[in-house]
């Protein structure tokens, strides 16, 4: 396939995935924020913090809007622009999508509309309910896609058919409750978490500033910085075990995220590091620039054992006896002989020689792991784009522990009625809300990036996937996309700012 | 209960759940009818407000149903998931255009700073119920036409023209069906302010529309049946899986399985008797007379598309690559575990329909659009 064709692909789905992940976090994290202050005034009969939740629940309706667009587009990408994907594993990843439907995405449709409009049309209770269950569902909803993707990491739970030629569900539960799913599922509602804790914190923090409704935006800071520093402490757990599974399944990642080409002992990680671009595989020249190191944390990160042995890119991609470390050459070798067992089997069956079809079918079966392996073409292209995934991951976690650190000061000033004084901090805490979307947006990319070239972890190779297209198409409908998102997404920007400006008592 | 169960009554289950979604997913697109009637059965601002709030308080239900048919489809017909979004590119592509401009439309149209301004969001709510539903339908459309693609031995899709989809657009019989879901859809969406907002100036003028719209909506719905009942049909054998043409196949199947053309004249009739209601009757509660006629037909038709061995997805580049049920669907494990997930659907269904009584108790009127204390669209 054209490589023009598979990089435009690529290109509109990172667009539309980039556009929704700037949208769905917010989403996850305000729904339960919001859901938070109501039960507050539920509870308390306050009539200030009706106020309040009001005004976040206006700003999540403008935010929710366009995430359900962008998602919707998502959905049907798999089929237009990766329709060979779609048959191969259609029967797999189809599933979680359409348990999503039923589920979580009605619940989430339903009570929206509560939520919004049913303040003077449903008891007090029920619109409460309706509000949790809209948070819910829109997490739930999150839990069934990343699933899907998490499959697409780690791919479990099923069986090659080469009638079909298509990857064929074995076993639902490993498919929905695999670790890597469950991890990547916590550690990305996690970050969602914490956009929606710096957003309501960070809005109000410039409030305080503008001494405007300084009693409410109080009263939101204490509940956006205690969400937002439990779900920091739950962060830093799911991130810990989101890297130990990639240690284990996904090793090449990991090593990408380090820029780790040697295999080490008691590995350290790069607390901070300056990629040497001249950097090759196998060859002797020092990774980095200049590196600041955190002894063992490598080995322990990735194998809970400080005395683990982290394999490098070297050898990942060349071998490594000692260790069992087969090479890239090695499992290319055998992914052919798994696309050439296939090619066999069809023409077995074509002509019904049923030993010729046995025998080739055992093959395949054999040497089925590497089947993806079999459509690369050199060693070294299962290594993904290294300094895209390295300083990607390391702003993420510099982000992630600056905002422990923000979310514990504000917390402790608002507690002790202080944070009035401390300008500096809140214009810190303003500033720290594209600094979430920052590191949301990073982790998204250590993910997908990190994982290339698979579309599907060693069975199939984005360049397969995609479907047989024209380039220019698609190159098309990815201006078009861009340029309809960005025009969206500066009109909602506009419509944030003012709802903003109009304060929390201003109406909506 | 469902592992006992074969491949093939999997694979009929599934189309039977299909073909629910598609027919609910048709009455739901009252939306989008609505949407196209929002300066027609307004004179004043506050008017068509009270037309966008009524709408815009059910739009997600919409875009739900939509996500779970594509999802539903994706899952158990997999390579017709493949085949027609992969292929028909363009078409696909425009009416997602057409939803992503519908999602923002409600929440962003009056909302100061809104960098557009109001009527170009109505304008895209206009273009989302216009354009989009006559795209919809000429997808739909294609079940009966056709489309021009191959299946490799991978199964993969190959596309025949590179208009990637557009050409449907110049085949002039789907117009039947894309015309006659627009007039359908403004008629439901009609019927659903006559039931949804409490002011008399609108549901006189909504009377008159319905009444106008079912005379437009008649000679393609007409068309359109009789087009497809005196058809060539694509129809495969069992045994074979060899697609070959049969003469008036569609009506064929009705004739054969008689429950099926039942489910469609009860559907007609009950949508002509909801608009001999609304119209000469005044009564205001036919959207679920509606609904159900709307449902129960587009049911019938997609069963029928799908059932007695017929092909729902012709191949016209290559007979043998069509799509049945039979050949497009996910392993029987895929249908069985997804089959105990659609066991949640009546509950999903009984709390949708719950809280559509708990907020349409009230209906909408011109006190409540214009209260400050109220959040609006």
């Amino acid at each position: 396939m054209q490589t023009e064709l598979i990089d435009w692909s690529r290109a509109q789905f990172a667009l539309t995935a980039l556009y929704h992940f700037l949208f769905v976090p917010l989403t996850l994290g305000l729904s339960f924020i919001v859901a938070i202050m109501e039960t507050i005034y539920v509870k308390t009969g306050d009539a200030k913090w009706k106020t309040i939740t009001k005004f976040w629940m206006t700003l999540f309706a403008i935010n929710f809007a366009i995430g359900v667009a962008t998602g919707l587009i998502m959905e049907f990408e798999f089929g237009t622009n990766w329709a060979n994907y779609s048959w191969f594993v259609g029967d797999i990843f189809g599933a979680p999508l359409a348990v999503e439907g039923i589920l979580a995405f009605f619940m989430e449709s339903a009570f929206f509309a509560v939520m919004f409009f049913g303040w003077n049309k449903v008891s007090k209770s029920f619109h409460l309910l309706s509000t949790w269950l809209v948070a819910v569902g829109s997490n739930l909803s999150a839990f069934w896609i990343l699933v899907a993707n998490g499959w697409m990491q780690y791919p479990v739970g099923m069986e090659f058919n080469p009638d079909t030629v298509r990857n064929e569900m074995a076993n639902f539960w490993d498919v929905a409750l695999s670790p890597v799913a469950i991890a990547k599922f916590l550690h990305t509602i996690g970050s969602g978490y914490v956009i929606g804790a710096l957003f309501v914190i960070g809005i109000s923090a410039w409030m305080i500033l503008k001494k405007r409704d300084v009693l409410e935006a109080k009263r939101s800071m204490v509940v956006g910085a205690s969400f937002g520093l439990l779900v920091s402490i739950f962060l830093i757990l799911s991130g810990d075990e989101s890297a130990h599974q990639v240690a284990q399944q996904q090793p090449v990642k990991l090593a990408a995220m380090e820029g780790h080409y040697k295999g080490l002992k008691r590995a350290g990680i790069i607390a901070v590091g300056i990629l040497n671009p001249d950097k090759k595989i196998g060859d002797d020249i020092h990774p980095f620039y200049g590196d600041i190191e955190i002894p063992y944390a490598l080995s322990f990160l990735g194998y809970h054992d400080i005395d683990a042995f982290v394999p490098g890119l070297d050898d990942l991609v060349l071998g490594n006896e000692e260790y069992g470390i087969e090479s890239a050459a090695s499992k290319i070798e055998k992914g052919k002989i798994a696309v050439k067992a296939l090619q066999a089997y069809k023409e077995a069956k074509q002509s019904d020689d049923q030993t010729a079809m046995s025998e080739s079918r055992k093959l395949l079966k054999e040497y089925m792991p590497y089947f993806g392996y079999g459509y690369l073409e050199k060693p070294t292209d299962i290594v993904p784009p290294i300094a895209l995934t390295f300083y990607s991951f390391h702003i993420m976690v510099a982000l992630g522990t600056w905002f422990i650190i923000l979310f514990l000061i504000v917390l402790y000033l608002t507690m002790a009625n202080d944070i009035t004084r401390f300008r500096k901090i809140l214009w810190l805490t303003l500033w720290s809300i594209p600094l979430g979307y920052i590191a949301a947006e990073a982790g998204w990319i250590v993910a997908e990036v990190g994982r290339q070239p698979w579309a599907i972890q060693d069975l199939m190779p984005v360049g397969i996937a995609a479907t047989h297209i024209d380039a220019g198409n698609v190159q098309v409908s990815f201006w078009l996309f861009a340029l309809l998102f960005t025009v969206l997404l500066i009109a909602e920007i506009k419509i944030m700012l003012r709802q903003i400006a109009y304060g929390i008592k201003g109406g909506h | 209960m469902f592992e006992t169960l074969s491949l093939h009554s999997l694979q009929v289950y599934w189309w039977i759940i299909i073909s629910l979604l598609g027919g609910l997913f048709v009455f739901i697109m009252f939306i989008q009818g609505g949407q196209t009637l929002l300066n027609q059965l307004s004179t004043t601002d506050d008017e068509k407000t009270m037309l966008v709030n009524s709408l815009g308080r059910k739009w997600e239900l919409g875009f739900t149903t939509l996500v779970l048919f594509g999802g539903a489809l994706f899952a158990a017909f997999p390579k017709f998931y493949a085949t027609s979004f992969g292929g028909a590119y363009w078409l696909w592509l425009g009416i997602l255009f057409s939803f992503i401009i519908q999602a923002v439309s409600y929440e962003y149209r009056k909302k100061e700073g809104n960098l557009l301004g109001s009527k170009t969001y109505e304008t895209f709510l206009y273009i989302n119920g216009s354009v989009g539903t006559i795209l919809l339908g000429i997808a739909i459309s294609t079940f009966f036409s056709g489309a021009s693609f191959t299946i490799d031995d991978n199964n993969f899709v190959h596309w025949s023209i590179a208009t990637r989809g557009l050409e449907a657009l110049m085949e002039p019989l789907n117009y039947l069906l894309a015309f006659a879901m627009l007039f359908l859809v403004r008629i439901i969406g009609g019927m659903y302010f006559l039931n949804n907002i409490d002011h008399e100036p609108i549901r006189t003028r909504t009377r008159l529309m319905i009444k106008r719209n079912i005379i437009y909506f008649l000679p393609f719905f007409l068309g359109f049946v009789g087009w497809v009942l005196l058809k060539e049909g694509y129809t495969y054998d069992p045994e074979t899986l060899k697609v070959s043409m049969v003469s008036m196949h569609h009506l064929t199947t009705f004739i054969e399985l008689p429950y099926l053309a039942g489910m469609f004249l009860v559907g007609v009739v009950m949508v002509l008797v909801a608009v001999f209601n609304s119209v000469f009757r005044a009564k205001n509660c036919c959207i679920f007379t509606a609904g159900i006629g709307t449902v129960l037909t587009v049911m019938a038709l997609l069963l029928n598309v799908g059932l007695n061995h017929t092909i729902f997805y012709p191949s016209s580049t290559d007979l043998q690559s069509s799509l049945s049920i039979v050949n497009s669907s996910g392993s029987h494990y895929t249908l069985t575990a997804m089959s105990y997930a659609s066991l949640m659907v009546p509950f999903v269904l009984a709390y949708i329909a719950y809280v559509w009584y708990a907020m349409d108790r009230v209906k909408i009127t011109q006190e409540e659009i214009t209260s400050s204390d109220e959040h609006h669209y």
